[in-house]
C-alpha cells in the first residue's frame, strides 16, 4: 500500500516515503529473475546443460554406428545426437533443486514469504524463470546438437534431415523436455524443502527408476517404464517411435501430467504447511 | 502497531505459544524477552504470516500481514542473520527482495548506506561476518520503509560497536514514530534500549509493563551497611518489620530490609554507631528478569540455578 499509515497513537504519525506497490505475480517473477541471474552457478549450469547436449551429441554421432546407443533405444541418428540429454537432465534437475533448496537452507525463503504471503506466487515465479531459461538454452542446444551431430554422423542407422517428418518436432521437444525437467526439479524442491533430498529423488526418478521398473516381470514393467518422465522424454525426441516407447505426443501428454501433478502438489503443500 | 490476541501455537503435542495476548505500540522500543524456548521466535513467525496460528490471531496495523497488499511496506522483519545465498551480492539480494514490492533500486542503495554496507555491497554475502550478515538483515527489514520493525535477536554476533549502533538505530526508528519490536533472551542487551517489556516463559505472558514499572517489581529494597559494631547496629535498628542480616563472608557487612536509607542514617547517628558505608542496593533489571522467568526456564543447567540474589553491587 502506498498510503502513509497513521498510527493509532494520537499525535504520532510515521513520516514515511511512498515506496513500493502491491505485490503481483509479475513483480515476484521479476524478483526471481534477479535471483536467477545474480548467482553464477545458475547461469553457467544452465549453459553447461545445453553445451553438454551438443558436445555429447557430436561425440555419440562421431563414434556411434550401431543400435547400442547410450539409452539402448537408439533407432536413428536423431536419437543418437540427443544422447547427451541424460547428462543435461541431471544438471538441470540438480540446479532446479538448488534454486529452491538453497533458499530453505539459508532461511531466505522465510524472508521471501514474509514479503510475498501468497506463496504459490513464489512457486510460479521460480518455475517460470528457471524453466523458461532452461527451455530457451536447451532449445538452442538441441538445434546445435542436431545440426552438428548430423554433420559428423557416418554410421548405418537411418539418417534424417530437419525437413523429414517428425524431425523438427523431435528437436523442439528436446528443448521442451529440458524445461519440463526444470519444472519437476522446482516442484520436488518445494515439496522436500531440502537440496540433498530433492537431488536424491530426482536422480531416482530420472535415472534409477527406468532401470528398476524395467526389472518388473511381464508387461507391467514395460508399461510402467513407458510412463516414467525420462522415457516419456525419449518418446518425445524419437523420430522412429519404437514399440518400447509411447508415441511422441502421448509421451508429451504423460510428461505434462507429471509436471502438473508435481507442481500442484507443491502448491498445496506451500499453502498448508508452515514455512 | 502489532496486536497479538489469544494466540496459541501447537506443533504436534508441543505447545510453543499458549493463549498469548499483547499489543506493541508505536513510538517506543518494546523488548520481547524470555528464556530460550519460551516461544519468542514462534510468536514472531506467526506475526510474519509464516506459521498459521492454532488459535487466536496476530495483526499488523489492524490486519494479518498476509492480507496487506505490500507487506514489506507494513512490517520489516528479521528472523535470522545471514538468510542470504552465499554467492549472491548484498546489493543483488536486496534488489531481488525490493523487486517483489516494486521498491526502486535507489532505496536499496539508501538502506545499504544506513547499515554501513555500501562499500561491500557488491561482495558475495557468503564472505560476510555474522555481524555484517545482521546488518544486511536489518537493511532488508528497512527496505519498504515500514511503520513497524520486528527483529529477532538482532544483537547476536555483533561486536560492541555494532551493539551500540543497533541500540541507537532502534531508538531513532522509534523516535520517528515507528513500532519497534525486538526479541532477546538477555535482559542486559535490552535494559538500555527498551522502554517497554513483554516477558514470556513457556509460551505464556509473564509481564507486559513499562521499564519503570519493571524496575519496581524487584524484591524489597535492601540497604548495605558496613560497621565494626554489629551488635549496636541491631539494637539501634530493632523494630517491627525490620530485618538485619549479616553478610556471612565479611564480618563488618550487614543488610537491612524494612527501612529507607535516610531513616537508617538518622537512627545510627542518634545511636552513636560508627559507620563506614551505607548504600541502598538496587536490584538490576537482569536480576528481576531472572526472578520472573526462573520457573519458566526450560533447560536448567545442572547445579547452577540462575541466582536471584539481591546482594550484587549496583
Amino acid at each position: 500500500m502506498n498510503t502513509i499509515t497513521a498510527s493509532p497513537n494520537p499525535g504520532r504519525t510515521v513520516e514515511r516515503q511512498i515506496l513500493g506497490r502491491a505485490v503481483t505475480q509479475w513483480s515476484v517473477t521479476k524478483a526471481e529473475w534477479i535471483k536467477l541471474r545474480s548467482v553464477r552457478v545458475n547461469v553457467l549450469g544452465i549453459a553447461s546443460a545445453a553445451v553438454g547436449l551438443v558436445v555429447l551429441g557430436v561425440l555419440f554421432a562421431a563414434v556411434g554406428n550401431t543400435d547400442q546407443g547410450p539409452r539402448g533405444t537408439v533407432a536413428d541418428s536423431v536419437s543418437l545426437v540427443f544422447g547427451g540429454i541424460t547428462l543435461s537432465q541431471l544438471i538441470i534437475g540438480v540446479l532446479a533443486a538448488l534454486f529452491v533448496g538453497s533458499e530453505y537452507a539459508s532461511g531466505l525463503i522465510r524472508t521471501t514469504f514474509g514479503a510475498v504471503p501468497h506463496r504459490t506466487r513464489v512457486l510460479r515465479a521460480k518455475a517460470i524463470v528457471f524453466a523458461g531459461a532452461t527451455w530457451l538454452a536447451m532449445t538452442i542446444g538441441a538445434f546445435a546438437a542436431f545440426f552438428a551431430g548430423s554433420a559428423v554422423y557416418g554410421g548405418d542407422l537411418p539418417s534424417h534431415s530437419i525437413d523429414d517428418p517428425g524431425v523438427l518436432r523431435a528437436v523442439l521437444f528436446a528443448g521442451v523436455y529440458g524445461g519440463c525437467v526444470a519444472l519437476i526439479g522446482i516442484a520436488v524442491g518445494f515439496l522436500l524443502r531440502s537440496t540433498a533430498a530433492a537431488i536424491g529423488v530426482l536422480i531416482g526418478l530420472l535415472m534409477l527408476a527406468p532401470v528398476l521398473v524395467g526389472l518388473l516381470p511381464g508387461t507391467i514393467g514395460d508399461t510402467l517404464t513407458k510412463i516414467l518422465p525420462s522415457q516419456a522424454g525419449d518418446a518425445m525426441m524419437s523420430v522412429s517411435s519404437p514399440d518400447s516407447l509411447l508415441s511422441p505426443w502421448l509421451g508429451f501428454a504423460v510428461l505434462v501430467a507429471w509436471v502438473v501433478g508435481l507442481l500442484a502438489s507443491a502448491g498445496v503443500a506451500l499453502r498448508c504447511r508452515d514455512a | 502497531m502489532i496486536e497479538v490476541t489469544s494466540l496459541t501455537k501447537r506443533y504436534g503435542e508441543t505447545v510453543a505459544v499458549d493463549d498469548l495476548s499483547f499489543t506493541v505500540r508505536p513510538g517506543i522500543v518494546t523488548g520481547f524477552l524470555g528464556p530460550n524456548g519460551a516461544g519468542k521466535s514462534t510468536t514472531m513467525r506467526v506475526i510474519l504470516g509464516l506459521d498459521n496460528p492454532s488459535e487466536g490471531r496476530a495483526t499488523v496495523n489492524g490486519r494479518p500481514l498476509a492480507e496487506h497488499a505490500a507487506p514489506l511496506t507494513e512490517l520489516g522483519g528479521l528472523l535470522e542473520a545471514k538468510a542470504v545465498h552465499p554467492q549472491r551480492s548484498a546489493r543483488d539480494h536486496l534488489r531481488a527482495l525490493a523487486a517483489t514490492t516494486g521498491i526502486p533500486d535507489r532505496r536499496v542503495d539508501e538502506v545499504l548506506d544506513i547499515v554501513g554496507l555500501d562499500e561491500v555491497a557488491n561482495r558475495a554475502a557468503g564472505s560476510f561476518s555474522l555481524g555484517m550478515g545482521q546488518r544486511l538483515g536489518i537493511a532488508s527489514a528497512l527496505l519498504g520503509d515500514p511503520g513497524t520493525i520486528m527483529l529477532d535477536e538482532p544483537v547476536n554476533g555483533l561486536d560492541p560497536e555494532g551493539i551500540l549502533w543497533i541500540r541507537n538505530l532502534l531508538k531513532e526508528l522509534a523516535a520517528e514514530g515507528r513500532t519497534v519490536f525486538v526479541s532477546s533472551h538477555l535482559m542486559s542487551e535490552m535494559a538500555l534500549t527498551a522502554e517497554h517489556f513483554i516477558i514470556i516463559g513457556r509460551g505464556r505472558l509473564i509481564v507486559d509493563v513499562p521499564a519503570a514499572e519493571l524496575a519496581a517489581m524487584g524484591p524489597e529494597r535492601q540497604v548495605l551497611i558496613r560497621t565494626p559494631h554489629g551488635d549496636r547496629l541491631r539494637q539501634v535498628l530493632a523494630a517491627d518489620g525490620v530485618q538485619v542480616t549479616g553478610d556471612g563472608e565479611r564480618p563488618d557487612v550487614f543488610y537491612v530490609v524494612g527501612l529507607e536509607s535516610d531513616v537508617i542514617g538518622r537512627r545510627l547517628l542518634d545511636g552513636g554507631v560508627e559507620l563506614h558505608e551505607l548504600t541502598p542496593q538496587q536490584e538490576s533489571l537482569e536480576g528481576i528478569f531472572m526472578g520472573l522467568t526462573q520457573d519458566a526456564v526450560q533447560y536448567h543447567s545442572h547445579g547452577a540455578h540462575p541466582s536471584t540474589t539481591t546482594r550484587q553491587a549496583a
